[in-house]
């Protein structure tokens, strides 16, 4: 029972992603957690299981057969008004799509931690973002985490804003880089985080016999159009909820979430724009780059659904020329942040822009340093064609 | 609107004329005054129940996609167990599950194995029309061998489906539960004490009951209780329960009407009464034959 | 239009589509020919049969509902003295 002396104070931990998600999980306790495993995410669902046989937590821990019904389990537990969340990635997270949407549409507050990485086939166990952008558009709030400390952070705020918004929330980290390296992580008292999440109040919940509510119903051509007109401005009010979020989480943290970093950007004319664990890397380079007295920046987004366009437009607007560098791969077309970042240029009613597009990282592959300074010298020699460059 | 039987499932519901799902629904839900969840898979009784502005539910319900209905239900029975631990609940509901064939014997089959396995408490009903009807009629894992459905169709090299329907009794037999039984919904009574029987056993129980349907059957709309009968009556869909492992007969069908009886009042099976299709007849015949005699020794052995 | 948030709704019988819109022909109970056995009662797919006291009978007799009633036959064939009829 090693956490029962740091109920109130913060401590020090030495921690990789998987277990700092599991970590904030394990304060915020929630009632059901209905889990499968899949690396890389199996770090999560082994910590918390761990917890429980522990005795730290008396969450009902549901081990399902299959993602698709670890998905659907915790629809299962949510609407009978339980706090519920699941954790997932890659093949996983695409096994349980067709029960996405539901989640989104029925508005649930779920967490669902993601470790993310490669598609098959081939097979590839590795980090990418390739499975987190193929759902990206079902209404799932995502938020990115670069270090296992995001990954903490990020776990919390995303049960507050689930509960808050009445949205389902998936926080992500880069299977691998995050999830299974070790960091240093600030972990905040226990009865802190129970105090900021506090306790969960279900809109509806099916155990309500007082109150019999049918939930799932079928909204025909007359109906059904508006009901995702509804969603979506629903779905708009999440970035605002999400900043105040972020803005009460700093007080008792002392670390600043927000639509995105910038990353020495106030000055740069060249900026890469990208998400995720590689930002450190980038950081790196950005800081060598600075010695030489390079104007260089790192613009990493954090929230990417929904897409703060105006923000990061505005953000980017006084940059010369901008590297978006995604973790995955749209086939037929331009990479997503790519596309966002596009449409963010647009938005703010920027100058035009030359916007290059890269892909890195794909299946795990090693992104060095130099990678990311070949990046800058393309920006700095105005090397920007209209093709999509892999940093292999 | 009969008062006592809408207590749960109101009338204004949208299911077919003649249908045998608000029969069964209302026969199992009736069986208990304990509170209730029910959970549904996709399918007939869900859209025809649910359309917006109007639940025709006044116990609490949910669904969200055709195969998931055993899961949903096993995530209520975690919350309520929650719930239940840190005092916010004083009871728990039964949990209900509706799934029809194609949701239980094929895309749900998984889920409910899941489900089963692990021991949650609660009631599976899986209403067997014997195809998708909610698509239109095509096979499924449920429908006869020689039956015509629109992807099985019958023709001039095909006799409809080629295949045996699977045993799902014995699949959920499998998994050790301790209450199981086939019923009909022209046999309401039997019915009614299987529900009872089914609500009352703590962790997972099942009940597969023949729902005739007049769209993939076609037979006129005043016809499934008859229709019901004569599957029983010819020991097509004999009525039995396995409880703890042991196999009772219902009804010892002692002069069992010819198949025949059954197959001719449905257009499904028209086909099959023609020079070609003779053999057909004979080999469902005995196949119903084989599998009463496997029902009768494993009941005796009981 | 306002709409509830993900279609949750709860049960309001005002909102129900009146499925006696559906029928084509219509049972008719045969009040002196209904031994009260409640056999339709229970296969009604829409629940539209009410036993009710009929004039000075001691039995009660069945009643339809034809506000919910779909005309489907099930009442008239199911019954064992043939007490309902299925009339246009």
């Amino acid at each position: 029972m090693e956490n029962k002396t740091i109920k109130n104070k913060t401590t020090v931990k030495a921690l990789n992603g998987g277990y700092a998600m599991a970590e904030a999980l394990r304060q915020i306790h929630p009632d059901v957690m209905a889990v499968y495993p899949i690396t890389p995410q199996t770090t999560i669902i082994e910590t918390y299981a761990k917890f429980k046989a522990d005795g730290l937590v008396d969450t009902e821990i549901v081990q399902v057969e299959s993602e698709h019904s670890a998905m659907s389990a915790t629809i299962g537990a949510c609407t009978a008004g339980a706090r519920a969340v699941t954790a997932s990635s890659s093949q996983g997270l695409l096994h349980m799509a067709e029960t996405l949407p539901v989640v989104s549409g029925l508005g649930l507050p779920i967490v669902m931690c993601v470790s993310s990485r490669a598609l098959s086939a081939p097979l590839n166990i590795h980090g990418e973002h390739g499975d987190v952008m193929a759902i990206r558009d079902l209404g799932w709030v995502q938020i990115f985490s670069e270090q296992a400390q995001d990954a903490y952070d990020n776990t919390i705020i995303a049960l507050r804003l689930a509960e808050m918004a009445g949205v389902p929330v998936m926080p992500i980290m880069d299977g691998f880089h995050t999830s299974h390296t070790t960091e240093r992580v600030e972990v905040l008292g226990d009865e802190i985080i129970q105090s900021f999440v506090g306790q969960f109040k279900p809109e509806n919940a099916l155990v309500d016999q007082k109150n019999p509510i049918t939930i799932g119903t079928l909204a025909l051509q007359n109906t059904y159009f508006d009901f995702k007109i509804d969603q979506e401005k629903a779905f708009q009010k999440v970035k605002s909820l999400y900043k105040k979020i972020c803005v009460e989480y700093g007080k008792i943290s002392g670390r600043k979430y927000g639509f995105f970093e910038e990353y020495k950007t106030k000055d740069a004319d060249f900026v890469i724009v990208m998400m995720g664990a590689t930002a450190g890397t980038t950081k790196d380079a950005v800081d060598k780059l600075r010695i030489d007295g390079k104007k260089v920046g790192l613009l990493k987004i954090n929230l990417f659904r929904p897409f703060p366009y105006k923000e990061v437009g505005v953000a980017l607007s006084h940059a010369e020329n901008i590297a978006v560098l995604d973790r995955a791969m749209s086939f037929g077309s331009f990479p997503p942040l790519y596309q966002d970042i596009v449409t963010s240029m647009q938005s703010a009613g920027s100058r035009k822009h030359d916007i290059a597009s890269y892909v890195y990282g794909i299946g795990g592959r090693d992104t060095m340093q130099s990678h990311i300074i070949s990046v800058f010298k393309d920006l700095e020699e105005g090397e920007i064609g209209n093709k999509i460059k892999y940093l292999q | 609107m009969n008062k006592e039987l809408t207590k749960k499932l109101s009338s204004g519901h949208a299911t077919c004329q003649g249908c045998g799902i608000p029969a069964i629904v209302r026969t199992v839900l009736g069986a208990t005054d304990e509170p209730v969840i029910v959970a549904n898979a996709t399918g007939c009784l869900e859209v025809t129940t649910t359309i917006y502005p109007y639940t025709a539910w006044k116990v609490p319900y949910v669904h969200s996609v055709f195969g998931n209905a055993a899961a949903t239900a096993a995530g209520i029975d975690a919350a309520q167990k929650a719930l239940m631990k840190s005092g916010k609940i004083k009871k728990k509901a039964k949990v209900v599950v509706f799934g029809g064939d194609g949701g239980t014997y094929d895309i749900g089959l998984q889920a409910l194995s899941g489900a089963l396995e692990r021991g949650h408490d609660f009631l599976y009903v899986c209403y067997d029309n014997e195809g998708y009807m909610n698509t239109g009629g095509q096979r499924s894992g449920g429908t006869p061998y020689g039956a015509n459905t629109e992807t099985a169709p019958a023709g001039e090299t095909s006799f409809g489906k080629s295949q045996q329907r699977k045993d799902l009794m014995e699949i959920v037999n499998a998994h050790h539960i301790k209450y199981l039984a086939q019923s009909n919904v022209a046999y309401v009574n039997d019915l009614k004490m299987k529900a009872k029987k089914a609500l009352k056993t703590t962790g997972p129980s099942f009940l597969l009951v023949l729902q005739p349907c007049t769209q993939l059957w076609k037979f006129p709309t005043s016809e499934y209780v008859a229709v019901g009968k004569l599957a029983t009556e010819t020991n097509f869909w004999p009525l039995y329960e396995i409880e703890d492992g042991k196999y009772t007969i219902n009804n010892i069908v002692k002069t069992p009407k010819p198949i025949e009886e059954f197959l001719k009042v449905q257009g499904r099976f028209k086909h099959l009464f023609t020079d070609k299709n003779k053999q057909v007849i004979v080999d469902i015949q005995n196949k119903v034959d084989e599998n009463l005699s496997k029902l009768v020794k494993r009941a005796e052995k009981s | 239009m306002s709409l509830e948030k993900g279609g949750i709704i709860k049960h309001d019988i005002s909102k129900s589509p009146k499925t006696g819109d559906w029928a084509y022909s219509k049972p008719q109970v045969d009040k002196d020919k209904c031994i009260g056995c409640e056999t339709c009662v229970q296969y009604c797919p829409d629940a539209c049969i009410e036993m009710v006291k009929h004039k000075k009978d001691i039995k009660k007799k069945a009643d339809i509902d034809y506000d919910f009633c779909k005309g489907c036959g099930v009442c008239a064939q199911v019954c064992p003295v043939k007490a309902i009829v299925m009339k246009k």
